[in-house]
């Protein structure tokens, strides 16, 4: 009978405890710290459910034999095994977060000032730096793209791109693209002031936008699907669900629809991938020079984007009449609304009366377009 | 004496207001903070002077252009 019950203790390993410690620190950033609570808390867990020898939650079957860690070819039959394969590798999750990111999102700010559009798309020239850094760095296309693509520090379009291109980096770049969301305010502020002088940041910017009609928001997400995917058809699965929530939110008959996909059903998926991506982690899968080369190169990728960001809003302004605040180009890169609030934040420091969050806006909500894009071209490309 | 009107920039709702009239400020106080887009928002004096008007409490749902205060320096 005894020797029957196996022991976990036995089974760790100097890499399960080292990926233990790092699904504690996970906790402790996403619990003590309060950085992206709703992602880290469940990904850190997951690192740690994962990492105890012996539980099985991410079992394959490969070739009639069960083994611990995913296998990418295996048929899988753990708890947490199955979710990846079916919600993550099968892209359901990522582009259905897509969903209620659209309901989420107010498009007002863009619609206001569609030049904003332009330094959303500006903070992507980081995604291609980043590429062929990564290209340079000896690391093949494929693999290239999905490092890039974290520049854009958007989550589901990162696990969306690199579940086609290169899923067995999946866990290091979802993990960085969520860790980098949560360093914005880190990693921003000393990218911005290296590239503005305190006069730049401190150029002031009308608070008051244009007032955008109902009509506009309606017409807008059914117009923003038609043209993105026919430009850029492999955008599809992500733009489209994105465009979608948005017109779940404006087209005001759908209200409930609106409220599920915004809340409740984020919620369910935002569980659902928090502990697929921290259970993808095991130490035989994460503690590899590659996947932690692709981490750092994830923080490259990041600050390229925010500074080609900076660098376009301020050439701009060499041609406009109306000077823009250079910083809300930084903004262009897609986390919402963090990326926004380190703007707000130096804006207010270097002029008290300054007030740019909402212009802010208009290039974040552009940037959540922008990377989508980026990775619908990376996939036409390569996929 | 220069005075100067201090409008809020966005719409919210006043979570607290931080001076009170005769309070004297300096440039980068802050006046009131407004929660507006599920953040908190300082809005801060644009000079130093002193609070010679201030007309809202916490609690209360603001527009865009409404009065903060008036600073006189």
């Amino acid at each position: 009978m005894l020797e029957l019950f196996e022991l976990g203790f036995l089974h760790l390993t100097w890499g399960s405890i080292l990926m233990l410690l790092i699904g504690v620190v996970l906790l402790y950033l996403g619990i003590a710290k309060k950085m992206e609570p709703l992602l880290l808390v469940p990904i850190g867990f997951g690192v740690i459910l994962v990492n105890l020898p012996l539980g099985g939650l991410m079992e394959c079957i490969v070739n009639g034999n069960v083994v611990e860690a995913y296998a990418l070819g295996g048929e899988p039959a753990g708890l947490i095994s199955r979710i990846f394969r079916y919600g993550l590798a099968w892209e359901i999750i990522p582009c259905f977060i897509f969903l209620g990111l659209g309901a989420m999102t107010d498009f007002g700010p863009l619609l206001a000032n569609p030049k904003t559009l332009i330094l959303g798309a500006g903070a992507q020239f980081g995604v291609y730096f980043a590429f062929f850094i990564a290209l340079l760095l000896g690391f093949s296309i494929n693999e290239a793209c999905s490092i890039g693509i974290i520049g854009g520090a958007d989550g589901p379009t990162t696990i969306y791109l690199t579940n086609r291109l290169a899923p067995y980096f999946i866990g290091s770049t979802a993990v960085a693209a969520y860790t980098y969301m949560a360093l914005v305010p880190i990693i921003q502020p000393p990218v911005i002031k290296l590239l503005t002088t305190k006069a730049e940041r401190a150029i002031y910017m009308k608070p008051q936008l244009r007032a955008v009609s109902k009509r506009e928001k309606l017409i807008f997400p059914i117009m923003a699907a038609v043209i993105i995917i026919l430009l850029v058809p492999k955008s599809a699965p992500l733009i489209g669900m994105f465009m979608f929530g948005n017109l779940l939110k404006e087209s005001g008959v759908t209200d409930r629809l609106a409220d599920t996909a915004a809340n409740a059903f984020m919620n369910i998926l935002t569980i659902l991938l928090g502990i697929s991506v921290g259970c993808f982690m095991s130490a035989e899968v994460f503690l590899k020079v590659e996947s932690l080369l692709v981490f750092a190169l994830g923080c490259v990728a990041f600050a390229s984007s925010t500074a080609f960001g900076v660098c376009l809003a301020k050439l701009m302004n060499v041609f406009s009449k109306e000077k823009i605040n250079p910083m809300i180009g930084a903004a262009g890169v897609s986390a919402v609304p963090m990326a926004a609030r380190v703007v707000q934040k130096m804006g207010q420091e270097a002029n008290p009366r300054n007030f740019l969050l909402m212009h802010a806006m208009g290039p974040n909500i552009a940037g959540v377009i922008g990377t989508a894009t980026a990775a619908g071209i990376f996939l036409g490309m390569v996929g | 004496m220069a005075q100067e009107k201090v409008e809020f920039p966005i719409t919210g709702k006043v979570i607290s207001v931080n001076v009170k009239q005769g309070d004297t400020v300096n440039e980068g106080d802050i006046l009131c903070l407004l929660e507006s887009m599920k953040m908190e928002n300082p809005i801060l004096a644009p000079v130093g002077g002193t609070v010679s008007e201030i007309g809202i409490s916490a609690g209360q749902v603001v527009e865009v252009g409404e009065a903060v205060a008036l600073i006189e320096y």
